[in-house]
C-alpha cells in the first residue's frame, strides 16, 4: 500500500467520530431513498404478476338478467378476447360471536372448470364442488377478521332467505386486493366480505338459473377499451345494464392506483428532500473538513505532488465514506423497504409479495450521494490549489476582525473578551455561519416534514369524522326506497335522531374531463351530515345545482357558475346539465351534493331514498344493531366508530409508519449534522483555543467561547428550519393530493416542539462530546507544530 | 511532457561524487552584492541558482509587505550557503521562491537554466518532484504516518530515489523506522524531514530553520545530517537561521536583512556543526 493510501486509511480512523456521523447522514439519505422507491416498485411488480397469474379481466359490465346467448354476442365483439358471464349477488351474513352488521358480495365460480378471468389464490382448502350446494370460498381478510376456517359454518341471506353455508377454502382474488364496499371508502375487513360459490347452487339461490348479470372479459394487448365498452353498453341496455367499464374504473384496482400514486409521490418526494438535504450537509462538512487538512495539502505540494494526486487522494478519502454510507444505507433501506412492503399487505391482499430492489433505484440514492460528496470535496481542493503552497503552509493570515453592528447593539463595552470573540468570530465569517445554520436549520425542517403528517391524519379525522359526520351509524337500504321508510326506522328502540340520504353513482363531464364517483342528495338543513367551506363552517346546500368538493372541482377545472354534464348510472340513467352552486372542503373522498328533492327530480324519481345516518342511545346499540340486522330492506349498518378505526388502521397506519421511518431517519441526519459541524469547529479552532488555554484560561472559558459561538448558531437556526419545514411539508401536501384524500397542511406546536427538540439533544450530546476532546487539547503540542 | 524530459536530464549528471565546492569560493575575498565578482567564479563553478532582481510584495489583509526588494542571488553546485539574518528580514520568502513554492512579484530565478518566475503551476510541481528538498522549522511531518512512510510519501514519486530506510540511515535514524511523530524527539522529527528531503536525491536542499525550534544539542545533530548530505551527496544546500553560529558550517554565508542582500562572507574553512555552540 502507498504511503498516502495509508494515510487514507489512518485519517478515517482518527477521525472516527467524525466519519461515521457523515457515514450516518449518507446512510440515512440513501436508506429513506431506498426504503421508498423499493417498496412502490414491489408494490406496483407484485400487483402486476398478480394480475397477470390470475388473469385480472379488462373489462366488466353488470345487468339486471340475461340469458347467455347474449354472451355469444358479446364474444363477437371485435377486440374481445375472452369473456365468462357470471352471477354476482349481494347479501347479509350472519357470523358467530359478532354483532355488528356485515354484508357480502357472493361472486359464482363456472364451478366445471376453473375461472378463465379473476382466478383465485387459493391460501387454504379447495375450490367447492359444484355438486355439494352450500360450499363457498371466502376471501382471505374476511377470514381473518373473524377467525374463519375451512370447514367453519357462516349463515348467509340472499334474496331474503336464510341459508347455512360452509367455508370450503379461504383464497385471494385480484379484483378484490383492496377489498371495499361500493360506497365506502375505507376497508371494512370484518363487515365486508367476498364470498365465492359454484354457479349453479348461486344461481338457483339468488334467481339466476340459466341466467347471468355480470360479465368479466380479456381485450386485446393494447386496444383503445372504449369502442368496445360503447358496444356493450348497447348490447346490455335491453337487460338492465348498469354502464360497461374497463379495469381503471374496477373499484379494487382504481383505489389501488389511488393509493399506489400517493405511495409513489411519498416514494419520491421525500428521497428527494431528505437525499437533498444530505447532500447539502455532506457538501458542507466535506468543505470544511478538506479545509482543515490545508496544511497537509500544502505539504505534499511542496513536495511535488500534483493538484490532481491531491484530488484522487481526498476523493478516495470521501468516497470511502460515501461507500461505507451507501452500503449502511442500502441494507438499512432494504430491510425498512422489505418491512414497509409486508406492511402494506395487510391492506392490500397480495397473495405473495416480489420485492424488487432496482439498479436505478440504487444508482440513483447512491449516486446523488456521492455527487454532492465530491463536489463539496472538488470545491475544498480547488480553493486549497489556488493558494500557493508557501501561503497554505501559513497558518491562516488573522482575519480581519471589527467591531461589528452586533456588537454596538448589544452594548460592547459591557461585553467579556471571551463573548467578544464568538461574536467576532460569527461576523467575520458570515457565510460560514449561514453554512452551519443552514445545516441545522434543514435538520429541523427534515423533522417538522416527517412529523407534520401526525398533525395532518388528526386534522383529517378531525374534520371528517367529527366535525363533518355528526352520526352514530350509516344504514343503507337494498334498494332505493320511499322517504317514509325513515319513519319505521325512527319507531325503532335506540334511534334519537334520523335524516334520509339519496347516493347515486354518476359521472361528472365538464368539457373533455370527467369523473366517476357519486352525488348524494341531502335532506335541507340536515344537522347530521355537515358539508364545511374552508374555514370549517357549515355550508347550506341550494335548492338546486350540484355543490362540488373542491378536489372535484380542480379535477374537473369547473367553478361555480358554470354548467356541468351529470350522466347518472342508476335508475333511468338520465343525462343532464347542472349548474354548480358551491365548493366544499373534504379531505376525505371526492363527491358531488345536491338537494335531496332536486335529485330526485334530477333522477325523474318519487321520493326515494338511498340510506339514513342515525344518532343512537349508546346503551341500546347492540339492540338496535340486531334489529336492523333482521330487517330485510336493510343492506348494512356501519358504525361511525367503526369506520373511523378501520381508517386509523389502514390509511392513518400507512402514513403514520412511512412518517415514523422519516422522523427516524431525520433524527439520525439532525444528529450528524449538529455534532459534525461542532467537531469541525473544534479543529478549525484548536490552536487558537489551546493559546487562550496558556494565557491562563481556564477549560471552562475557553469551552464557553466554541461552545457559546454553537450555541448561537445552533438558536438561530431553530426559527429558520421551522420555516423552511412549512416550506417542505407544504410541498409534500401539494404533491401527495390524490382522489382518496388530501393532506392538509398543518403543523402543531408539538411537531415544532419535537423537531427543536431533537436538534436541541444533538447540540448537547454534541457539545458533551466536544467538550470531552476539548479537555484534552495537548497544549504544548498544538503550539509546537503547525499541524 | 517537457517536464518529465527536464527530470530525465537531471538524473544522468553525477552529483553524488561532485566537489564540495567550487574552486572560485576559496578565495577570502568579501564583496557586495551587485559589485562585480571575479569573473573566475562564473567560469568554473555551475551556477544551480541565479537569482536576478528579485521583488516580493505580500498583500496580508489591508497591510502591503514588501518582502524582498530586488535581491541577486546565486547558489552554485555542491556549496553550503547559509542565508543569515533577522526574523522578517525576507530570507523565508527568499527560500519559498527559489523551492518553487511562490513565485516574484519582479525578477527572474533560473535553476540550472530553466526560468521558475514564469513557470506555470505545474511546472512548478514537476520542478518541486524532481528537484528541491525542502526541511521546514516546524518539520511538517504527516502525523499519521510513520518515519518511513513520511519519507515513501516522496520516493514514492520521485523517479530515481533512495530507499526510505537509507535516507532514515543517512540521518541516523535507522532504529526509528516505524516510529509515528508523536513517538520522536523535535530533533528526531527534524532528522525524519531531513531525510524526507533528500531521499530523492534532489537538486537542491531549501533548509528553512532548521533548528528553530530545537535545542542547541538537537540543533547540533540535525546541522550534522545536513552537513553529511551536503558532503557526501554533493547536493547544493542553502539553509536559513538567525543563528549567526551557524554560520559557521557555510562555505559562503550571505547576510540578509530588510528585503536585501547586504554582504556575502566565504568562509575559508566549513566548521564541523560538532564544533558549534550557541
Amino acid at each position: 500500500m502507498s504511503a498516502l493510501n495509508r494515510k487514507l486509511f489512518r485519517d478515517l480512523w482518527r477521525m472516527k467520530g467524525q466519519v461515521f456521523a457523515i457515514l450516518l447522514v449518507i446512510a440515512s439519505g440513501v436508506a429513506t431513498a431506498i426504503m421508498s422507491i423499493s417498496t412502490h416498485d414491489s408494490l406496483r411488480l407484485t400487483r402486476a404478476a398478480f394480475y397477470r397469474d390470475y388473469r385480472f379481466a379488462d373489462a366488466f359490465v353488470s345487468l339486471k338478467r340475461a340469458p347467455e346467448s347474449l354472451a355469444v354476442r358479446m364474444a363477437e365483439i371485435p377486440g374481445v378476447q375472452s369473456l365468462e358471464t357470471r352471477v354476482v349477488a349481494a347479501a347479509r351474513l350472519e357470523v358467530e360471536n359478532y354483532s355488528d352488521p356485515v354484508v357480502a358480495r357472493i361472486v359464482s365460480l363456472p364451478g366445471t372448470h376453473p375461472p378463465l378471468l379473476n382466478g383465485l389464490f387459493l391460501r387454504s382448502g379447495r375450490l367447492p364442488d359444484p355438486e355439494r350446494e352450500s360450499e363457498t370460498v371466502i376471501n382471505e381478510s374476511f377470514a381473518q377478521a373473524h377467525g374463519l376456517k375451512p370447514g367453519d359454518g357462516l349463515t348467509a341471506v340472499i334474496n331474503g332467505r336464510r341459508r347455512t353455508l360452509r367455508v370450503c377454502g379461504i383464497a385471494l382474488g385480484p379484483e378484490y386486493i383492496y377489498p371495499i364496499s361500493p360506497g365506502s371508502l375505507i376497508p371494512d375487513f370484518a363487515g365486508y366480505g367476498i364470498l365465492w360459490m359454484a354457479r349453479k347452487p348461486l344461481g338457483v339461490a339468488y334467481g339466476m338459473d340459466g341466467a347471468f348479470n355480470d360479465v368479466t372479459l380479456a381485450l386485446a394487448p393494447g386496444i383503445n377499451p372504449r369502442p368496445v365498452l360503447d358496444r356493450l353498453d348497447e348490447l346490455t341496455r335491453p337487460f338492465g345494464g348498469q354502464g360497461a367499464y374497463s379495469r381503471e374504473d374496477q373499484i379494487s384496482h382504481r383505489y389501488l392506483s389511488e393509493e399506489f400514486k400517493q405511495l409513489e409521490q411519498m416514494a419520491f418526494l421525500f428521497p428527494a428532500i431528505f437525499l437533498g438535504v444530505a447532500a447539502f450537509l455532506l457538501n458542507v462538512v466535506v468543505t470544511r473538513l478538506i479545509a482543515t487538512q490545508r496544511e497537509q495539502i500544502a505539504i505534499l505540494k511542496a513536495f511535488g505532488y500534483r493538484n490532481v494526486d491531491l484530488a484522487v487522494h481526498y476523493l478516495e478519502f470521501v468516497l470511502l465514506i460515501v461507500a461505507g454510507g451507501s452500503a449502511l444505507g442500502l441494507a438499512a433501506g432494504v430491510w425498512l423497504g422489505r418491512n414497509m412492503s409486508e406492511m402494506y399487505l395487510e391492506f392490500y391482499k397480495f397473495p405473495f409479495l416480489i420485492y424488487e430492489l432496482t439498479p436505478e433505484a440504487v444508482g440513483t440514492a447512491v449516486g446523488i450521494s456521492a455527487g454532492s460528496a465530491i463536489a463539496g470535496t472538488l470545491v475544498s481542493l480547488i480553493r486549497a490549489a489556488r493558494l500557493a503552497p508557501a501561503e497554505a503552509m501559513q497558518p491562516a493570515s488573522p482575519g480581519r476582525y471589527h467591531r461589528g453592528l452586533l456588537e454596538v447593539l448589544t452594548f460592547g463595552r459591557r461585553l467579556s473578551q471571551p463573548t467578544r470573540m464568538i461574536i467576532r468570530n460569527l461576523e467575520r465569517r458570515p457565510v460560514k455561519a449561514l453554512l452551519t445554520v443552514t445545516g441545522a436549520a434543514f435538520a429541523v425542517a427534515i423533522l417538522v416534514s416527517g412529523m407534520f403528517f401526525r398533525d395532518a391524519v388528526q386534522l383529517m379525522i378531525d374534520v371528517q369524522f367529527k366535525l363533518s359526520q355528526g352520526y352514530d351509524l350509516t344504514v343503507l337500504f337494498t334498494e332505493p326506497s320511499a322517504q317514509r321508510s325513515v319513519h319505521s326506522l325512527a319507531a325503532l328502540e335506540g334511534v334519537r335522531h334520523i335524516e334520509p340520504f339519496r347516493s347515486v353513482p354518476a359521472r361528472f363531464r365538464a368539457g373533455h374531463r370527467s369523473y366517476l364517483t357519486s352525488l348524494d342528495g341531502h335532506p335541507p338543513g340536515a344537522r347530521l351530515r355537515r358539508l364545511l367551506n374552508e374555514k370549517f363552517e357549515p355550508v347550506t346546500l341550494p335548492p338546486e345545482g350540484v355543490v362540488l368538493t373542491d378536489a372535484l372541482a380542480d379535477l374537473l377545472h369547473v367553478k361555480p357558475g358554470e354548467l356541468l354534464t351529470v350522466e347518472i348510472l342508476e335508475g333511468a340513467r338520465p343525462v343532464r346539465q347542472v349548474p354548480v352552486v358551491g365548493v366544499i372542503r373534504e379531505y376525505v373522498g371526492v363527491f358531488g351534493y345536491m338537494d335531496l328533492s332536486a335529485l330526485n327530480r334530477l333522477m325523474r324519481e318519487g321520493e326515494l331514498i338511498s340510506g339514513a345516518w342515525m344518532t343512537i342511545h349508546r346503551p341500546e346499540e347492540k339492540s338496535l344493531l340486531a334489529r336492523l340486522k333482521e330487517m330485510p330492506r336493510i343492506a348494512g349498518a356501519t358504525m361511525q366508530a367503526k369506520a373511523l378505526a378501520n381508517f386509523e388502521e389502514t390509511m392513518a397506519k400507512q402514513m403514520l409508519t412511512f412518517a415514523f421511518f422519516n422522523t427516524l431517519l431525520a433524527s439520525v441526519i439532525a444528529f450528524g449534522v449538529v455534532f459534525n459541524s461542532a467537531r469541525i469547529a473544534l479543529s478549525e479552532r484548536s490552536r487558537e483555543l489551546a493559546s487562550l488555554r496558556v494565557l491562563g484560561f481556564t477549560r471552562g472559558e475557553v469551552a464557553y467561547i466554541l461552545i457559546g459561538e454553537m450555541a448561537v448558531l445552533t438558536f438561530a437556526a431553530l426559527p429558520l428550519g421551522l420555516l423552511i419545514g412549512r416550506g417542505i411539508s407544504a410541498m409534500a401536501v401539494s404533491n401527495v393530493q390524490t382522489d382518496l384524500f388530501r393532506v392538509p397542511l398543518v403543523i402543531e406546536a408539538g411537531t415544532n416542539a419535537f423537531a427543536v427538540g431533537v436538534v436541541l439533544v444533538s447540540a448537547l450530546i454534541s457539545t458533551w462530546l466536544i467538550k470531552r476532546d476539548l479537555d484534552r487539547l495537548d497544549l504544548v503540542e498544538v503550539l509546537k507544530t503547525k499541524e | 511532457m517537457g517536464c518529465e524530459q527536464h527530470a530525465g536530464a537531471v538524473e544522468s549528471e553525477p552529483p553524488v561524487t561532485a566537489p564540495n565546492w567550487g574552486p572560485a569560493l576559496r578565495s577570502d575575498s568579501v564583496y557586495k552584492t551587485g559589485q562585480a565578482r571575479p569573473a573566475i567564479v562564473e567560469d568554473v563553478a555551475e551556477a544551480v541558482f541565479s537569482a536576478r532582481g528579485i521583488t516580493k510584495i505580500y498583500e496580508m489583509g489591508e497591510v502591503r509587505v514588501e518582502a524582498l526588494r530586488g535581491v541577486d542571488f546565486d547558489l552554485y553546485a555542491g556549496e553550503l550557503v547559509v542565508l543569515l539574518g533577522p526574523s522578517g528580514s525576507g530570507k523565508s520568502t527568499l527560500l519559498n521562491i527559489l523551492g518553487g513554492l511562490d513565485r516574484p512579484t519582479a525578477g527572474d530565478v533560473n535553476f540550472r537554466g530553466r526560468n521558475l518566475s514564469r513557470a506555470r503551476d505545474a511546472e512548478l510541481t514537476e520542478y518541486r518532484r524532481a528537484e528541491v528538498g525542502f526541511v521546514f522549522q516546524f518539520y511538517n511531518l504527516i502525523p499519521s504516518l510513520t518515519a518511513r512512510e513520511n519519507v515513501a510519501i516522496v520516493t514514492e514519486i520521485a523517479k530515481n530515489p533512495m530507499k526510505p530506510e537509507e535516507a532514515l540511515a543517512l540521518v541516523g535514524l535507522h532504529d526509528r523506522l516505524d516510529h509515528f511523530p508523536s513517538q520522536l524527539s523535535g530533533g528526531q522529527q527534524q532528522r525524519v524531514a531531513i531525510a524526507r528531503a533528500i531521499a530523492k536525491r534532489p537538486g537542491v536542499l531549501l533548509c528553512d530553520e532548521p533548528t528553530g525550534a530545537l535545542d542547541s544539542a538537537t540543533g547540533v545533530v540535525v546541522l550534522e545530517a545536513i552537513d553529511r548530505v551536503n558532503r557526501e551527496l554533493g547536493t547544493a544546500t542553502a539553509v536559513i537561521t538567525h543563528n549567526a553560529d551557524i554560520a559557521a558550517m557555510a562555505s559562503r554565508v550571505i547576510h540578509v536583512s530588510d528585503g536585501h542582500i547586504g554582504s556575502v562572507e566565504v568562509n575559508a574553512a566549513r566548521k564541523s556543526p560538532s564544533e558549534i555552540h550557541w
